[in-house]
């Protein structure tokens, strides 16, 4: 038998040692990524100093001295490109902020009815999400403002899908309540109306907490917040009158008109998003499991009861975080106006490239204001999903 | 103790009329209740609105063929558009005599998709092929060699340019996805800060942005005079924004491998890479292989976006056949037949995607 001498190795070489391996890779990999950003900047300023074009801000201040077709404040081509660039910000905000709201409604709406007991609704459901999802976006937004661009009538022969509605290429006009003071304070009331629902909702939880005894915290909030403004408004004599859009010349004035570009850009995304929100409210619906309804109704508490104290709660916690994404990614997507020809930011932004070849700083404007936008929405989706979210131990 | 059935000779008696049938299936299905009743006539109301003008101005008053827009205006749609157009629309300016090389890309495209979603063929099998098919199609649109005449790419548009944009921007995006979430779930600081910064950066900014920044700023990064084509800007600018949503749902996967099966390959003595490559990704992707058809039905919607920046995909050369002036006011049409395409494509993907997921969940269900 012989024995082995076990020969002690000699110490590793540092090679093999992992966490200098994991260092070395580190330093090599920053410096490669160093190297390609370096090597991209000074191309680009070589490139930029041969073309003659000054880099920097600067150029904000300078006359814009192109129009823009719509916009929420006061905007001439005399203004300049900073103010060019808040009209485009602004547009952007208001289709994305309408989309959003309007395309959550559609979708819950949609969502819901897919999983209706009611064989006939649930398919036009189904129809409706598997068609329009499989449709790309900038193929349907192109779609809508054909529609309203080539085919819907001059202002003369305008489509009345309602009374005192009316459709053409020139976009859609519609009434809108004429201004008057009681407007005014029926806002003021409504604001009251909801602090004191939120009083009231507060004390209310507060007594049950500590009494046991339930209080109609729905009826009453919803009488505080709809009644008040309501009452205000009889109160100070009903003085509905609407501003009707009546056709003047070759289009309409009066009333409140909404250009075909904006109509198309708005009814695609919301018709596009509605699609995946329609999705992911039956998962999050599907996704509480049908014992939980089963114990609900066995504690005896009612429909509604459980669908809000039970239902509710668990299914939103599946919903949020890919809600987040759908209104990031609606966001996003509002910047294919560009392709119809809605001013939004990119438009505008590619409007001054054009104009100024200040292309990095206006792509880097575009690029800020974007991940600003995602970044407080995920920070405000957040906000809400902490309060959603399942407390663990 | 007597048996029940014997004293009482009942006939097994068939279920009442009305819970069986056709007029059972209606009550529970649409009339079961006031409400459902009421939804049910709406949406009957809806769809008699809707279908029968619809059939009417698709078909019976449809024109098929006309010279020019100017005959066919009527009640109906205008499908001699499409028929006039049909050659540009699938190809564009490629050359009209050289049509049947992009005939055929787009043929051994589909072949090859069609072999894709064949599960005993996954492997390297595969690839091979597609390399293979991918180098037939190059030199089938470029030319130049075995007597077939050189074609540029700026003049490559329509269904062919719609396919390879989609199939090389997922070809290459997906080996770039897979080193970016390796390296998001890096153990090294610096790595994993950089994958971070590049995904979230990329998830946050449109599509747009990024196609203008390879259209308008990849000229300036590169140095003077190296030029490259408008084709082959798109297409980075659509792997650098795919790879980043893909290493999302990659990211997923490695996620979801219980850290026992690391520990095992580290104990059997492997390597960062041979444990990742051999262990993890094996059964990462795996697992991820419905989200990524998701991801790459998005892509293949996001290729229409590259018109914006001036190429004519399938969506630019409709765009580009309105602007004929003898087919005024024919956009509808010419978007509905798009619209059908683009649905028969990602519906196919999306119901594969579908059928994959129930194939593979089945040893999770009990």
């Amino acid at each position: 038998m012989t024995t082995e001498i076990i020969r002690h190795p000699a110490r590793p070489s540092p090679w093999r040692n992992p966490a200098i391996r994991g260092i070395a890779f580190q330093v090599l990999f920053v410096a490669a990524v160093v190297a390609l950003g370096a090597f991209l900047v000074h191309n680009t300023l070589i490139n930029l100093r041969r073309q003659n074009i000054a880099s920097g801000f600067g150029f904000l201040d300078r006359e814009a001295a192109f129009g823009i077709g719509e916009s929420l404040i006061p905007y001439s081509p005399a203004d300049t490109y900073a103010r060019a660039f808040l009209v485009g910000l602004l547009n952007t905000l208001y289709v994305a902020a309408l989309g959003i709201v309007l395309a959550t409604i559609l979708g819950t709406v949609m969502g819901i009815a897919r999983l209706s007991r009611n064989w006939l609704i649930s398919k036009l459901a189904q129809v409706y999400v598997e068609t329009f999802r499989n449709i790309p976006l900038l193929l349907q937004l192109f779609f809508w403002w054909g529609l309203l661009r080539e085919t819907a009538p001059a202002p003369r022969q305008a489509w009345q899908p309602l009374p005192d509605v009316f459709v053409s290429n020139r976009g859609i006009a519609f009434p809108v309540p004429a201004p008057d003071p009681a407007y005014g304070w029926m806002v003021l009331a409504f604001c009251v109306g909801l602090v004191g629902a939120i009083g009231i909702f507060r004390w209310a939880r507060q007594r049950q907490t500590r009494t046991g005894e339930q209080f109609p915290t729905g009826w009453v909030g919803l009488g505080l917040i709809l009644g008040l403004p309501l009452a205000v408004f009889f109160v100070s004599g009903a003085p509905l009158t609407l501003d009707r859009p009546e056709l003047k010349g070759f289009n309409f004035a009066g009333g409140h008109a909404v250009s075909p570009e904006f109509a198309a850009l708005l009814l695609g995304l919301v018709i596009y998003t509605g699609t995946f929100i329609a999705e992911i409210v039956r998962a999050g619906i599907l996704a509480v499991s049908w014992g939980q309804s089963e114990a609900a109704m066995a504690l005896g508490l009612k429909p509604g009861h459980r669908m809000r104290l039970i239902v509710l709660p668990q299914a939103l916690r599946v919903i949020v975080p890919p809600m987040t994404s759908q209104y990031l990614s609606l966001t996003k997507n509002s910047s294919l106006a560009v392709a119809i020809g809605y001013p939004d930011l990119v438009s505008v932004a590619n409007t001054t490239i054009n104009q100024t070849g200040q292309a990095v700083e206006g792509i880097a404007m575009i690029m800020a204001v974007y991940l600003t936008i995602s970044l407080i929405i995920s920070a405000l989706m957040n906000l809400y999903n902490r309060s959603v979210a399942l407390v663990e131990r | 103790m007597t048996d029940v059935t014997q004293q009482l000779p009942l006939a097994i008696e068939p279920p009442p009329r009305a819970a069986s049938g056709l007029i059972g299936w209606l009550r529970a299905n649409l009339f079961s209740s006031a409400f459902n009743s009421i939804l049910t006539l709406l949406g009957v109301a809806f769809l008699a609105m809707t279908i029968p003008p619809f059939i009417r101005w698709a078909v019976v008053d449809a024109v098929w063929s006309a010279p020019n827009s100017r005959a066919c205006a009527g009640a109906g749609a205008c499908w001699a558009f499409i028929h006039e157009k049909f050659r540009f629309i699938l190809f564009g300016t490629y050359p009209y005599e050289e049509q049947w090389r992009p005939f055929w890309a787009v043929l051994i495209f589909l072949a090859l998709i069609l072999a894709s979603c064949d599960r005993r063929l996954w492997g390297r099998r595969l690839v091979l092929l597609w390399l293979a098919g991918l180098a037939v199609v190059g030199v089938l649109m470029w030319g130049e060699v075995f007597g077939l005449s050189y074609v540029g790419t700026e003049l490559w548009s329509g269904l062919p340019l719609t396919l390879i944009i989609a199939v090389v921007g997922i070809a290459f995006a997906f080996p770039l996805a897979i080193l970016l979430a390796l390296g998001r779930r890096s153990r090294l600081p610096a790595v994993r800060t950089i994958c971070v910064a590049y995904i979230e950066l990329i998830r946050g900014v449109p599509l747009i942005t990024v196609l203008f920044m390879a259209s308008v700023m990849l000229p300036l990064f590169l140095p003077t005079g190296v030029t490259i084509d408008k084709l082959l800007r798109a297409q980075v600018a659509l792997i650098l924004f795919a790879a980043a949503y893909l290493a999302e749902v990659i990211r997923g996967g490695l996620q979801a491998i219980p850290r026992g099966q690391i520990e095992a390959a580290d104990a059997l003595g492997l390597g960062y890479w041979q444990r990742t490559r051999l262990i993890v990704l094996p059964q990462a992707l795996a697992m991820v292989i419905p989200p990524l058809v998701n991801t790459f039905i998005g892509t293949f919607k996001d290729t229409t976006l590259v018109i914006i920046i001036g190429l004519f995909d399938l969506l630019g050369t409709i765009n580009a056949s309105l602007n004929d002036a003898n087919w005024r006011g024919t956009s509808v049409e010419a978007y509905v037949f798009a619209a059908v395409f683009y649905f028969c494509f990602c519906f196919f993907m999306s119901r594969y995607s579908y059928m994959l997921e129930r194939e593979f969940n089945k040893g999770r269900r009990r």
